[in-house]
């Protein structure tokens, strides 16, 4: 299957990511843990733009730079250099950001996602190094400001920006090269994603091969995909009235699902780039090899090798290696001698659905533990450990839980902060499995007081049947398990 | 030659109110700066490589070392516009 593209659509985007796994911010010394901080607390001289301070480079970007770009298969250039870019605004105390412009430190790379019709490669233009402004917040609504308040603790914290080519053909792909780029980045350990404003995305998008519009200001990686489907849709309806897309710049507005033509008179002449002179040009090829060294293995080879290692099916793989930390902790359980299949369908399909159900995404692991967060309120964690997560696949392997008590034990384990082994759990609910004679006699309880649904069933309604295993599980409370349920009530009624 | 619109526009990305009389006067003297470096388009650069450092020095890094930040009131300290720790600033429009 060859993918048409019927509106003829291309995106390329431009990420931002912070570099917040490092101590200290760009150019000085200051730390890059302000997230629970007052404003103003994480500066001094050079972040805040005062005359006469000079940036000195962090040499741990230029690392992180280089391991980015080789992740992505990009080349890495021989000399590089920083320049400054002029524009007015109250986030950018010196008057300028120091960035990159003709010369960035990575360029043609690429990322191979999983497009509309199978893999697909996405170009990545260039990947540069640059500061983050400082940060904004509005007295009241933007529209209706009194003023603005500025902080400038996020100021010169180290940004990569990367540009790719537009190469993705619908939002989904957009939403596809994000979470794989993402992944990267965390298995790369250059990043933590789950931190406010870690990754910030403009867009660019057309429709029928015209003219593009660019997004700015999206958030999430929701978001992209709601951005790119209004403004898509947008295109196509000034074009369905015989209009013409104009090339603008919009703003997203995440509230109302909506993007806004933002007026600018500023174009990239305006930017008045010119080298930056407090910084020395950087020749830095010689630092490859041993950067190579520290590369993890990346999302595509673990999970070619998690098929190969532990024989699970592809969709377990890619799963399980969507996060470098749940990967981890995977191979935390598997080590500790569990059947690597069952694990994997609990720890894939089970736990990994419970989170992603109650909007937690998982944001540590020690090699002990799992931990995760709420998306939207950091105040609501909890943990998993690797030791629990092998009881579990353990007592399920050996017949002792049905699969249904082994679901309840996790969205306990999801849902309480106290710390209670698999055992406990089943203990206190009573979720063991129940004897055979127990469910023998269920059985023939639910037939005998089950008439109706018994004839139906023997008259060849198949349903009728699952109604009369729900009538056993429900006498055993959940405890027996489901299919000798089943296979017993066929052998009672048909012999 | 800079005109009259480019100033305004200077002007413009600069954040700076000018006025009519003050346009001119700018676009008189810029004209004159741009002339006299325009003096060096008369010699001969083909085949020299442009210097951007008078010192040939590379590879400039520090460690990634976290070292004291200033206290907040100092960092508020030149201002009157202040609130909640922030800099206070009119709106942008």
């Amino acid at each position: 299957m060859v993918y048409e593209n019927p509106d003829g659509v291309r995106i390329g985007l431009e990420i931002h990511i912070q570099l917040n796994k490092l101590k200290t911010k760009m150019f000085c010394g200051c730390s890059t843990d302000y997230h629970n901080a007052a404003p103003n607390t994480h500066t001094c001289p050079v972040c805040l733009g005062l005359p006469g301070a000079l940036p000195v480079l962090n040499k741990k970007v230029v690392e992180a730079a280089i391991k980015v770009g080789l992740a992505l298969e990009g080349e890495i250039a021989e000399e590089t250099q920083f320049h400054r870019k002029n524009y007015f605004y109250p986030d950018l105390p010196k008057g300028y950001q120091i960035t990159q412009y003709d010369f960035p430190i990575v360029s043609n790379g690429k990322i191979v996602i999983e497009g509309e019709d199978g893999e697909h490669t996405v170009g990545i233009t260039r990947a540069h190094m640059e500061e983050d402004p400082g940060k904004l917040v509005h007295i009241g609504s933007i529209e209706k400001s009194k003023g603005v308040l500025i902080d400038y603790n996020r100021s010169g914290v180290s940004l990569i920006e990367t540009v790719t080519e537009p190469d993705m053909r619908s939002p989904k792909e957009a939403r596809r090269f994000l979470d794989k780029f993402r992944n990267i980045l965390e298995y790369l350990d250059v990043f933590d994603g789950n931190l406010e404003g870690a990754m910030r995305v403009d867009a660019n998008v057309s429709v029928h091969w015209g003219t593009r519009v660019e997004v700015k200001n999206i958030s999430s990686h929701k978001g992209v995909e709601r951005a790119l489907l209004y403004e898509i849709m947008r295109q196509k309806n000034v074009i369905r009235r015989g209009g013409k897309v104009s090339q603008e710049t919009r703003h997203f507005d995440e509230g109302r699902g909506v993007t806004l033509s933002m007026r600018t008179k500023e174009e990239a002449e305006d930017y008045r780039y010119f080298r930056e002179p407090d910084l020395m040009p950087m020749r830095i090829t010689d630092w490859i090899p041993a950067v190579k060294e520290t590369l993890p293995e990346l999302p595509d080879a673990k999970r070619t090798r998690f098929i190969e290692q532990y024989g699970i099916t592809d969709m377990h793989a890619k799963s399980l290696t969507s996060k470098i930390m749940l990967a981890d902790f995977y191979e935390g359980v598997c080590a500790k001698g569990v059947d690597p299949k069952i694990a994997a369908t609990w720890t894939a399909d089970v736990f990994l659905g419970e989170l992603n159900y109650r909007d937690l995404a998982i944001s540590s692991y020690d090699g002990e533990k799992i931990g995760f967060i709420h998306a939207k309120d950091p105040r609501i964690k909890n943990s998993i450990k690797v030791s629990d997560m092998v009881e579990l696949v353990n007592l399920f392997a050996e017949g002792k839980i049905s699969d249904r008590a082994a679901v309840e034990v996790i969205r306990t384990m999801l849902d309480t902060a106290e710390e209670k082994t698999p055992s406990q759990i089943i203990e206190e609910k009573g979720l063991f499995k129940a004897e055979d004679d127990l469910v023998t006699k269920a059985v023939a309880e639910t037939i005998a007081e089950n008439e109706a649904a018994v004839q139906d069933y023997l008259g060849g309604t198949e349903k009728s049947l699952n109604f009369l295993v729900g009538q056993v599980m429900k006498k055993t409370k959940g405890t027996a398990d489901a299919k000798t349920a089943r296979d017993l009530i066929i052998k009672e009624l048909k012999g | 030659m800079i005109t009259k619109e480019d100033v305004e526009h200077i002007g413009w990305l600069a954040r700076i109110e000018i006025s009519e009389q003050e346009t001119v006067e700018y676009m008189e003297k810029l004209n004159s700066v741009l002339g006299y470096f325009g003096q060096l388009d008369e010699l001969p650069t083909k085949d020299v490589t442009p210097t951007y450092h008078v010192a040939e020095i590379y590879n400039v890094f520090r460690d990634d070392v976290v070292e004291e930040c200033l206290p907040q009131e100092v960092v508020l300290a030149n201002t009157e516009h202040k609130q909640d720790g922030a800099f206070r600033v009119p709106k942008i429009g």
